[in-house]
């Protein structure tokens, strides 16, 4: 019988998850991606979650139940700094007491807790023809597309509010992610790749010189879920807004600027050791916006994130020491969606009056 | 003449005003929206017209409040603006040098932080109503006091009870214990206006630098025993306009003087019919709930779908 392999939504990585796991399983599985998010993943997520546990696990059990009702057989998940990292043994046991029969496997992050040989073992378990060389070949080929996905987005990020016609960015980026798909070598990835950015840079924009700048930090599901954060950057582009984040997947995983002892370089002496998770990130992050000019900052976490709460006096310090306005959400599956959009509005009003005093 | 209407329609009360060339207020109403907005808006639009003079002329709108989209709609207003701004341009336009607002209100607070003119920083309380309107409420119902009664009587206090301060059901707990061991009435009630100010700044006013002048409004402001404990906390008067409720209102009608394109506003809006209705989507699973407002059966506008599937046809 052929594996139904099923993983979590985060943003647009299916494209390089499900390419992954497809050049690695072969012919003895197939990847069936769980449907999109919607507000029936969250309530199938939140009815059977812990009530206290953050948002990232609600919405990660809602995309699970959702692909083992369509008939999903093994489903991944990863594992992260915080308590995200216990996160895979509780929902596999909620989803076992809720009477599912699957196989669950954890994609681990992080490369200090597991080689390439024990990833290379839980494959090779699903499809028992597969050897070294070509799972090498598939991890390169995903992290290609995970550096040239993040890169085009990158731009479109800080590009998407001054398009001359709307959706023209999204569209070269949606092109490019549907043809990436199909891609069978890293060669075709990076040909594709400069087509879709010669295709975005010649996209005519109405940018002016000083664009109002916002620098977005925080936890990492709700940076890079926009379902889970009400499509913030969405609605920061209506306002013709350049929206820089740093955290995406190629950052967290391959970017020497996200090690420890850089992020307390460049925190100034506002963090002097690490906070755990992502939390010395969003300090340094802070430092970096207050000093290069940007208008303001944007703080993203689930509720009840420990690390990013332990991150808020710090930056709440660098928001009173370097002048800098920062705005803070917390997500849970009730927070209004008119909530954040009036302090948002009111977050653009008034680094926008701002500006023009300064003038 | 000129003038120029404000509307905040919030949801417990509907405030409106009717503003000269000056910003001075020359009309104001304030009643409850009693869950219609559209309704609430015409009976205060009503009042407002009693009171101009017939010389006037309304030339531009501005709503602001949680159905500031429905009633800027309804109302083709030129400016339609978040209550945080609003209360900030409504605010200075009483004390041009204020550098903190305090707002509570009855199911939410906020507080604005302003330099030279310009709101530098503000915060919204987020996920807890411990320690609004609605707390006083329940505990002036607990202890048979009328709500308006519990200011005078805190005043009268020499040694408030200590009431814990972090959340509604502790402080209602101590409360009760603090009452059955003896603690007089209006020093239990002077406690509680202690509480509403400590979780205040514990909760919304957290990190922020309250400097004076410092104005207070939203509907608590009205008891002066929660005045008395802000001045009292802060070290410095704290001062409680009379038209506090009327902020909002003021400040989207000032935005709206500045806005320009003016046009000439029709106070016979009672007669025509507004319909709204709510429909879910049903194109995918997020079944987005999508507002249709009709204006004597005329689609006027629509909102609420995530995508373009749900664009009204």
């Amino acid at each position: 019988m052929k594996h139904k392999i099923s993983f979590p939504h985060m943003g647009k990585y299916s494209v390089p998850i499900k390419k992954l796991i497809e050049e690695l399983v072969g012919d003895s599985g197939e990847v069936m991606l769980a449907p999109s998010i919607t507000k029936k993943t969250i309530e199938l997520g939140s009815k059977h979650s812990p009530e206290f546990v953050c948002i990232p696990f609600k919405y990660n059990l809602g995309n699970f139940i959702e692909a083992l009702e369509n008939g999903a057989t093994v489903l991944f998940h990863t594992s992260g700094d915080c308590r995200m990292g216990f996160y895979n043994e509780v929902q596999e046991q909620i989803l076992r007491d809720l009477g599912y029969e699957f196989e669950m496997c954890i994609l681990e992050t992080n490369s200090r807790n597991r080689s390439l040989r024990d990833f290379y073992g839980m494959f090779k378990r699903l499809n028992p023809r597969l050897t070294y060389a070509r799972t090498i070949k598939a991890i390169l080929l995903a992290v290609r597309i995970v550096f040239a996905m993040d890169k085009i987005e990158r731009y479109v990020r800080q590009n998407i509010g001054f398009e001359t016609q709307a959706g023209t960015l999204e569209e070269i980026e949606n092109t490019f992610l549907r043809d990436v798909a199909k891609a069978k070598s890293i060669f075709t990835v990076g040909k594709l790749y400069k087509q879709a950015m010669r295709k975005l840079e010649s996209v005519p924009l109405n940018k002016p010189q000083n664009a109002l700048k916002i620098g977005v930090v925080g936890e990492l599901y709700v940076l890079m879920e926009p379902f889970s954060n009400y499509f913030i950057e969405k609605e920061l582009a209506k306002f013709g807004i350049e929206v820089t984040r740093f955290i995406d997947v190629s950052y967290l995983l391959f970017s020497p600027k996200h090690k420890i002892p850089y992020l307390v370089k460049e925190s100034e002496g506002y963090a002097t050791y690490d906070i755990g998770a992502d939390g010395t990130d969003s300090v340094a992050k802070c430092v970096y916006f207050a000093k290069n000019g940007y208008d303001g900052i944007i703080h993203l976490k689930p509720f009840g994130c420990t690390p990013e709460v332990n991150s808020i006096p710090i930056c709440q310090k660098i928001s009173e020491d370097l002048g800098i306005p920062i705005l803070y959400f917390s997500f849970d599956s009730q927070t209004s969606e008119t909530g954040v959009k009036t302090r948002l509005e009111a977050f653009y009003d008034m680094i926008e009056m701002k500006r023009e005093t300064v003038k | 003449m000129q003038a120029y209407l404000g509307i905040d329609i919030g949801s417990i009360s509907t405030k409106g005003v009717v503003i000269d060339a000056d910003a001075q207020i020359i009309a104001h109403s304030y009643l409850w929206t009693e869950g219609d907005p559209i309704g609430a808006v015409k009976r205060v639009l009503a009042e407002l017209k009693g009171q101009l003079p017939p010389a006037v002329d309304v030339v531009s709108v501005g709503t602001t409040g949680s159905a500031r989209k429905l009633i800027g709609t309804v109302l083709g207003a030129q400016v339609v603006k978040n209550e945080i701004t609003a209360h900030a341009v409504g605010t200075m336009s009483r004390v041009p040098d204020v550098r903190t607002i305090l707002e509570i209100g009855g199911q939410d607070s906020k507080i604005i932080l302003l330099n030279n003119g310009i709101v530098t920083d503000y915060a919204m309380n987020t996920i807890c109503a411990a320690g609004t309107g609605s707390f006083l409420m329940s505990q002036a119902k607990r202890l048979g006091l009328a709500i308006d009664e519990l200011g005078e009587m805190a005043l009268k206090s020499q040694n408030p009870t200590r009431i814990a301060a972090r959340c509604t059901v502790f402080a209602e707990s101590d409360l009760v214990h603090k009452a059955q061991i003896g603690h007089k009435k209006e020093d239990i009630v002077a406690g509680i206006c202690n509480a509403v100010v400590n979780n205040y700044l514990n909760n919304v006013g957290k990190g922020k630098k309250i400097a004076a002048p410092t104005v207070f409004q939203g509907g608590v402001s009205k008891n002066v025993g929660v005045v008395r404990a802000f001045s009292q906390v802060l070290g410095h008067e704290v001062y409680v306009d009379d038209f506090g409720h009327l902020m909002g209102c003021l400040g989207v009608a000032v935005l709206a003087k500045t806005k320009g394109n003016t046009k000439s506003f029709d106070f016979n809006i009672q007669e025509v019919s507004f319909v709204t209705k709510g429909k879910e989507c049903e194109k995918c699973p997020n079944n987005c709930e999508i507002i249709y407002v009709y204006r004597n059966d005329d689609l006027l506008d629509s909102w609420g779908n995530r995508c373009e599937r749900g664009v009204a046809s």
